[in-house]
């Protein structure tokens, strides 16, 4: 097999792989409460009682959607399918654990870019939020969103077959990441240890872009920000194949 | 050619040895059993051989792919019914059949026209349609086979495919497995139901406790532990007691079951003759005379309980 008919059939399975989990996993329970009610509850404790211009408002709902909504997938669809005795069926099939890692990122990203469009749309046509950079904002969504689904990923290769254990530690993952990214505050208005904090929080890179697209101005460099969260995403898929891995050994 | 060749295979879980340095091969297109009492090693043995499980020692090679160096190629030969349901209770029928074609990169056209003919075979067409999670186990284990015989691989594993099953798709799924063999497909079977392995299989491996005791054909198993032969004689008339049979060339054992005998030896020929004799002089009325060689289960308990005397004397 040339290695051109190879990277297709492992694409058509990475594809498969994704197909499958849209079919499957975009209307289980806890993706609907995380990824969808979860993003719209904030949306709302932000609005009401802050005074606040729900224009400003926009490129932390964003955050907070792109965060949710992004890894609100990944972190069921393994441990989901070790329980219901499936995964053995991906592990016989001719599929790597590449292929199988990067389906579960796609259709959490997918899932992820859909839903925040939602914040992004309603900031726009709703509010009458101005976006000063439109292809830039589109290009850090993009990241933020791949950044936080193999997050999601990662976290799914907690070796265990029920699907609570890995959303419990997502979610002690992910409110931390609200409170230190810069998301209810700019970062400037933090004071220094929490702006120290908040550099190792991939969130805070992409609020600070947001925010940027928004004419609101960045803390931090936004060539840096982009880099950093492609930094955020290599670490987090290759640590996500190694655990993954380790979560097989010790799982079969 | 072989199929399948394992070499020295180890996996432990803590201290215990569930597949403890075992080898062997399954010739291409034959029917290979795979029999031991629970928790023998079964079926890590074939999540090993399936690329499920990742041992801490040992080779396997698939149609003469590593299984651990290429593993995509070896999984592309197989199909694999494990032994729990495991369909997509989320997808109809007809999705979980998809899913598999694009994951084995089929042709769309040519896997919906396969699909259609399997979801027929196995009496699943009218359900296509109908989510997996609402079928009965005999459903999702047809299903299973359908997905495993999609990709019309070179072998297919088999674990335990008929327990628990009603008789209608036990019967079902032992006629595509001799179906498939006759299409030159090689079946690598896991199960403990012995009438199955000694109905279907031409070459049964006996595992006990992470080891194979022995593997040969179910006829060699038989002649190999010839001591449990007997003869069944039924009497008319005066019917002799037991002790009479005691003195007979080659009557090891005498059970006495009604108006019939068990003759146990190790040389049923040499008993016939002075069976005849005896008849002769007591004048008894003979209505039926059998001999039995062993049933595969005797030889699996013969293999099981004597599996230290079996290596020491191998």
């Amino acid at each position: 097999m040339s290695k051109a008919t190879a990277l297709q059939a492992s694409i058509k399975r990475t594809i498969a792989i994704s197909k499958k989990n849209t079919k499957i996993y975009y209307m289980k329970p806890p993706v609907i409460i995380f990824g969808l009610l979860f993003p719209s509850v904030m949306f709302l404790a932000f609005i009401i009682g802050r005074g606040l211009e729900p224009a400003q408002l926009t490129p932390s709902i964003l955050g907070v959607a792109v965060l949710f909504t992004a890894s609100a997938v990944g972190p069921l669809i393994s441990p989901w399918e070790r329980m219901m005795k499936t995964y053995e069926r991906i592990l016989t099939a001719p599929i790597s654990l590449w292929n199988n890692i990067m389906g579960d990122i796609i259709s959490g990203f997918l899932f992820g870019l859909l839903i925040s469009m939602v914040p992004l749309l309603a900031g726009w046509l709703i509010f009458g939020t101005q976006f000063t950079h439109i292809i830039p904002l589109i290009i850090a969504l993009c990241l933020a969103v791949f950044c936080f689904s193999a997050l999601g990923s990662l976290i799914s290769a907690l070796p265990t077959e029920l699907p609570t254990n890995a959303m419990m530690l997502a979610n002690l993952i992910r409110f931390p990441l609200i409170f230190m990214s810069g998301v209810f505050l700019p970062l400037q208005e933090l004071p220094e240890w929490a702006q120290i904090v908040s550099y190792i929080s991939p969130l805070t890179y992409a609020v600070d872009l947001f925010r940027w697209s928004t004419g609101e101005g960045n803390f931090i460099n936004i060539y840096l920000s982009y880099f950093v969260l492609i930094i955020f995403i290599v670490i987090f898929v290759y640590w996500g194949k190694i655990a993954h891995q380790k979560a097989i050994k010790v799982l079969y | 050619m072989n199929a399948i060749s394992a070499r020295n295979l180890v996996k432990t879980y803590g201290r215990v040895e569930a597949v403890n340095n075992i080898s062997f091969d399954v010739k291409e297109q034959s029917i290979f059993g795979f029999l031991g009492p629970n928790g023998a090693g079964k079926s890590t043995t074939q999540r090993i051989l399936t690329g499920v499980v990742i041992p801490e020692a040992g080779s396997v090679e698939i149609m003469g792919y590593s299984l651990f160096e290429q593993p995509t190629e070896a999984k592309q030969e197989i199909g694999v019914v494990p032994e729990q349901a495991n369909v997509y209770g989320d997808l109809t029928a007809w999705e979980n059949l998809m899913f598999i074609a694009e994951i084995y990169c089929m042709n769309k056209l040519k896997a919906e026209k396969r699909a259609a003919e399997l979801l027929n075979l196995f009496t699943l067409y009218e359900k296509r349609n109908f989510k997996a999670k609402g079928f009965s186990k005999g459903m999702k284990q047809r299903l299973l086979l359908c997905m495993a015989l999609l990709s019309d691989p070179k072998i297919l594993f088999l674990d335990e495919p008929t327990t628990g099953l009603d008789v209608e798709s036990k019967q079902i799924i032992r006629d595509v497995i001799r179906r498939f063999h006759e299409q030159g497909k090689t079946i690598f079977l896991s199960t403990h139901d012995i009438e199955e392995a000694n109905m279907l299989c031409h070459e049964v491996a006996i595992i006990n406790q992470g080891r194979i005791a022995v593997i040969d054909r179910p006829a060699n198993l038989k002649q190999s532990i010839q001591k449990l032969n007997w003869l069944e004689v039924t009497f008319g008339g005066r019917v002799p007691e037991e002790k009479e049979f005691a003195g007979l060339d080659g009557v090891e054992q005498v059970k006495k079951s009604g108006h019939s005998f068990i003759l146990y030896s190790s040389h049923p020929g040499k008993v016939i003759p002075s069976l005849g004799k005896l008849i002769e002089e007591k004048e008894l009325e003979l209505i039926s005379l059998h001999t039995q060689e062993p049933s595969l289960e005797e030889v699996f308990l013969h293999f099981i309980n004597n599996e230290e005397a079996y290596r020491k004397g191998a």
